[in-house]
């Protein structure tokens, strides 16, 4: 399936006739009206998914997509334009709209373009070729037959398998040129279990920049299935989850969910450029415990987040947000970063072509410390040990953040005890992290799952942590 | 900002922006018969083709000065394919594509076909039976040209106002993430192999506001407001736009933590929606028939306290949920969910109405590709007699909820957790604000518990509801 080198560029200027000269063309008249810089972003997705649903292929579907979008930057304001038709008369008409932004003497472009050096992150298939549909129909089966061996009060399984492929190619009036080829596949499984009169759900699902043989041999479809199984059989006796401020530890890898909206999205640089983070005018500052080292990476082979180049053509990289609690950096792109003298890290994203890049986040992790797992929940009182959430979300303003657990344990006397219903965690971004009193030697990222949304557009990204114990959060249950 | 671990169950790229590029000259109601026509040639006994167009415009104005200007447009094509198999049940699969050249379109059709090919027969699949077709007649209102009408300065003005509006309410706003305007077109065309073509053409624009307060200790909060409007006729002014972004945002200042405890809590009108989307997900088939919400089973059941109405209506001339045929041909409908408090109907599409031995609730909604879903129409709480203030009065102690944070809501189980802002009722009075503090229950004792209905019902998009003020909510806090 994989080639060494698929030329990108070749594929966009041999299906819809793009060439270097008309790449220029287009730029020129973006800059026609003036501004500082523009960039045109190409873009071409396939997609296929696959699913399994109580026991039948109830759905099979496979799209394809492609457009232009045109960007005019001028000082801190921005043009945009897009069209889904690449003939020359609509991108340029494209261009002409985006340039509207601007009012000035027309802008010369660099002459020639430079491509970006970029790494080798993921498999890029070679041409297009069909789908191999029977293995993937295999692949889901398997997760139903699983599902439904796991244990008998499984009464309900769905099972899908999604991926895709993105081609783009980015060329800007700085004179940046790129290309990538990015893969992206997705396994899930959705589960009820029924006992008596209560019925409970569990989900699992999982996967990254990698291709099918990811899920036959790593992280196999009887994985996922076990895992969801699992915790809809554990909800089935879950008790209460406690109600109010208490100690919390929290599991390996998805919990870094904390770390995303704590401390991520606040140290996004347009928001600080803008002064609207509860984070502004932080950098030296204290802003968790010292044993606290949070980084953003978008150059871990084959993860969710990760990246060859940004949707901007930049080459992506690893960014030190907090050093042993103290705030560091922020997340950037081309407009924050020339805006407001920073480096540019690499984290220009946007959802496809119809959307405006912004500063977002890749893989986002807290490094490991010297504490073991054992220790760290032996260490607690009475508090709450959180291991699987459903997501979160935060205000960037007042910089409170949410995330909801949906596996969790009462921690009792130093042991794990009752498994507890769903609960949300809530706090204060800039305060949360202070309360870091222990940090586990196990870090681990996510199976591939998160889809990080701003501003109504989603971007794939990773998040991952060792255990950790926070010496207070408030848990939102309904019991004592 | 936030994070999910939702998954993609279906292929949908192009439906995001409902689009486009002249095709005046192209007639897509044509086009889809025509597509419909291909892929009965090739072989499939029933199929289905949705084509969806459209225009957007927004501008971001921020302290002052334009940041964005966005304006575009796209469309998309979806195919559906279905092969009865001698057994009685078909098999089904789907495709699209932005791509209409004639390769682009032989490709959506031969992809469909061959992925049918791997899908399992299923006796319940299959298109809508053909008596049940139908297009609600009459102007429903839906579409205003005038929404594009305004020179693009006029466009950037409404942001502006919006913005200025709001800082100049009050001295302790002095930042802001900006006004916007937004407007927006969509075409959108049904056609299937049993005769039905349907056609539907809609509008809406928008203007916001979100000014940021600062508070003497640093912090900040931010709040906003918008209206939205079919036609600009009907858009509130800027102005009152601004300025009530402006009272929501001052309201929330200097917030502190309140003690774990349990209380009433009011859901403002915004809050409760969410409440009533609640609701729509309890009664949504895809989830009855496979037990995956607690009201599974429920019908003719007492769910709620013997107050409540709750209606889906997507007849409403105007209404934002309102389409003169669902996702499947089905004329739109009004449908009784909840009758004093009784469970009377789920929302259905073709599928789980079979599945249910039911019939179709005429609430099928289709992306460009994969099996429709279910959408709600105009969905509501019928409104009550109390006033806000007459609801709020009868509190000693509890919370008014003006924002909820975050996806704890289990729709399996009912357990109901959320991260929530507010202000503090203390003897019938709001009085200091609250942030940073969940509420939690089951909405299972929720719906049960609702003791008061407001008079203020307004609908601000596709679902609404009056102010409710619920009993015996957890708060959990410092």
């Amino acid at each position: 399936m994989t080639s060494p080198t698929i030329d990108q560029k070749q594929f966009f200027y041999t299906k819809f006739g793009l060439t270097e000269a008309l790449l220029e063309r287009c730029l020129g008249e973006a800059l026609s009206a003036g501004g500082d810089f523009a960039d045109l972003y190409f873009e071409s997705v396939a997609a296929t998914a696959i699913g399994v649903d109580e026991s039948l292929v109830k759905s099979a579907s496979q799209g394809v997509s492609a457009g232009c979008g045109v960007r005019v930057v001028s000082g801190e304001r921005t043009g945009y334009a897009y069209t889904d038709d690449l003939s020359a008369g609509r991108l340029l008409r494209a261009a002409r709209t985006a340039a509207l932004i601007a009012s000035g003497p027309a802008k010369q472009i660099m002459a020639g373009f430079t491509e970006t050096k970029k790494p080798d992150l993921y498999p890029i298939p070679a041409i297009e070729v069909d789908v191999d549909l029977a293995a993937r129909l295999a692949l889901v089966m398997r997760a139903d037959r699983a599902a439904r061996a796991y244990d008998s009060r499984i009464v309900q399984v769905r099972a899908s398998y999604a991926e895709e492929l993105r081609r783009i190619l980015i060329a800007a009036s700085d004179g940046t040129f790129a290309s990538d080829a990015q893969p992206m596949a997705r396994f899930n499984v959705f589960v009820i279990a029924k006992d008596g009169d209560r019925s409970t759900r569990g989900t699992s699902g999982g996967g990254g920049r990698v291709e099918i043989d990811f899920f036959q041999t790593e992280k196999t479809p009887e994985h996922f299935a076990n895992d969801a199984a699992r915790q809809a059989i554990l909800q089935l006796n879950a008790v209460a989850a406690p109600a109010g401020e208490m100690e919390v530890v929290l599991g390996p890898g998805w919990p870094g969910v904390l770390l995303h909206e704590a401390v991520g999205h606040g140290l996004e640089a347009d928001f600080n450029r803008k002064k609207t983070s509860a984070f502004t005018g932080l950098i030296g500052q204290k802003v968790a415990s010292e044993k606290v080292t949070v980084v953003d990476n978008g150059t871990l082979p084959s993860r969710r987040g990760s990246l060859n180049v940004d949707d901007e053509g930049s080459p992506t990289q690893e960014t030190v947000l907090i050093e042993n609690g103290i705030l560091r950096g922020y997340i950037s792109d081309k407009l924050s970063s020339r805006l407001m003298g920073l480096p540019d890290t690499g984290n220009g994203r946007r959802e496809s072509y119809q959307h405006i890049p912004m500063p977002r986040m890749t893989n986002t992790y807290m490094l490991s410390g010297e504490d073991s797992p054992e220790d760290i929940v032996r260490s607690v009182k009475r508090g709450l040990y959180a291991v699987n959430f459903g997501g979160g979300q935060v205000d960037i303003t007042s910089g409170k953040f949410v995330f909801s657990a949906s596996e969790a344990y009462l921690i009792e006397d130093g042991r794990i005890t009752s498994p507890v219903r769903d609960a949300t965690l809530i706090g204060s971004g800039p305060e949360a992290l202070k309360y870091v009193s222990m940090v586990g030697n196990d870090l681990a990222l996510d199976e591939g799952i998160g889809t990080c949304g701003k501003d109504g557009q989603s971007v794939p990204v990773g998040v991952g942590m060792p255990t950790i114990k926070l010496d207070r959060m408030t848990v939102g249950g309904t019991g004592n | 900002m936030g994070i999910e671990a939702g998954a993609l169950s279906s292929v949908d790229l192009t439906a995001n922006g409902v689009t486009a590029v002249d095709l005046t000259a192209l007639d897509l109601k044509q086009l889809a018969a025509d597509v419909v026509q291909k892929a009965m040639r090739a072989g499939a006994t029933d199929a289905e083709v949705v084509i969806r167009e459209g225009d957007e415009f927004s501008t971001l104005v921020r302290l002052g000065q334009v940041e964005t200007l966005k304006e575009s447009g796209s469309r998309g094509m979806g195919l559906r394919v279905f092969f009865r198999a001698s057994g009685g049940g078909q098999r089904t699969a789907s495709t699209s594509t932005s791509d209409f050249s004639p390769e682009g379109i032989a490709h959506l059709v031969s992809g469909a076909i061959s992925l049918a090919g791997v899908t399992s027969e299923d006796p319940f699949a299959g298109l809508p039976e053909d008596g049940a077709y139908g297009v609600l007649g009459g102007d429903l209102a839906l579409f205003y040209d005038d929404v594009y009408s305004l020179p693009t300065e006029d466009r950037i003005a409404y942001a502006r106002r919006a913005e200025s509006a709001a800082m100049e309410t009050d001295v302790r706003i002095q930042n802001s993430d900006g006004g916007s305007f937004d407007a927006a077109t969509g075409h959108k065309v049904l056609a299937n192999s049993r005769g039905f073509v349907g056609e539907n053409r809609s509008s809406y624009c928008s203007v916001s506001a979100s000014p940021i307060a600062q508070e003497k200790e640093g912090g900040m909060q931010r709040d906003y407001w918008y209206s939205t409007a079919r036609t600009l006729a009907r858009l509130e002014s800027p102005e009152s736009v601004g300025i009530e972004a402006a009272r929501r945002t001052i309201r929330r200042l200097n917030g502190r933590r309140v003690a774990t405890q349990r209380v009433p809590v009011i859901f403002s009108p915004e809050m409760a929606r969410s409440l009533i989307g609640n609701i729509f997900e309890a009664a949504n088939g895809d989830s009855i028939y496979r037990g995956a919400s607690f009201f599974t089973g429920k019908l003719g059941e007492k769910v709620a306290a013997g107050s409540i109405n709750v209606i889906d209506d997507g007849t409403i001339p105007g209404g934002f949920g309102t389409s003169p045929f669902d996702g499947e041909g089905l004329p739109s409908r009004r449908t009784v969910i909840i009758e004093d408090g009784v469970l009377k109907n789920y929302l259905l599409n073709t599928y789980t109405a079979r599945k249910l031995n039911m019939h179709s609730t005429g609430n099928a909604s289709r992306g460009l590709a994969g099996n429709p879903g279910i959408g709600p129409g105009n969905l509501f709480l019928e409104t009550g007699k109390l006033t806000p203030e007459e609801i709020i009065r009868d509190v000693k102690s509890g919370l008014y909820v003006t924002e909820l944070m975050g996806f704890g809501v289990n729709m399996v189980t009912g357990d109901y957790s959320r991260g929530a802002t507010g202000l503090w009722i203390e003897n019938g009075e709001l009085t200091y604000a609250v942030e940073e503090i969940t509420i939690a229950g089951n909405l299972k004792d929720i719906f049960q518990n609702i003791a008061a209905i407001g008079n203020d019902l307004v609908f601000r998009g596709s679902v609404a509801s009056p102010t409710l003020r619920v009993e015996g909510l957890t708060i959990a806090g410092s």
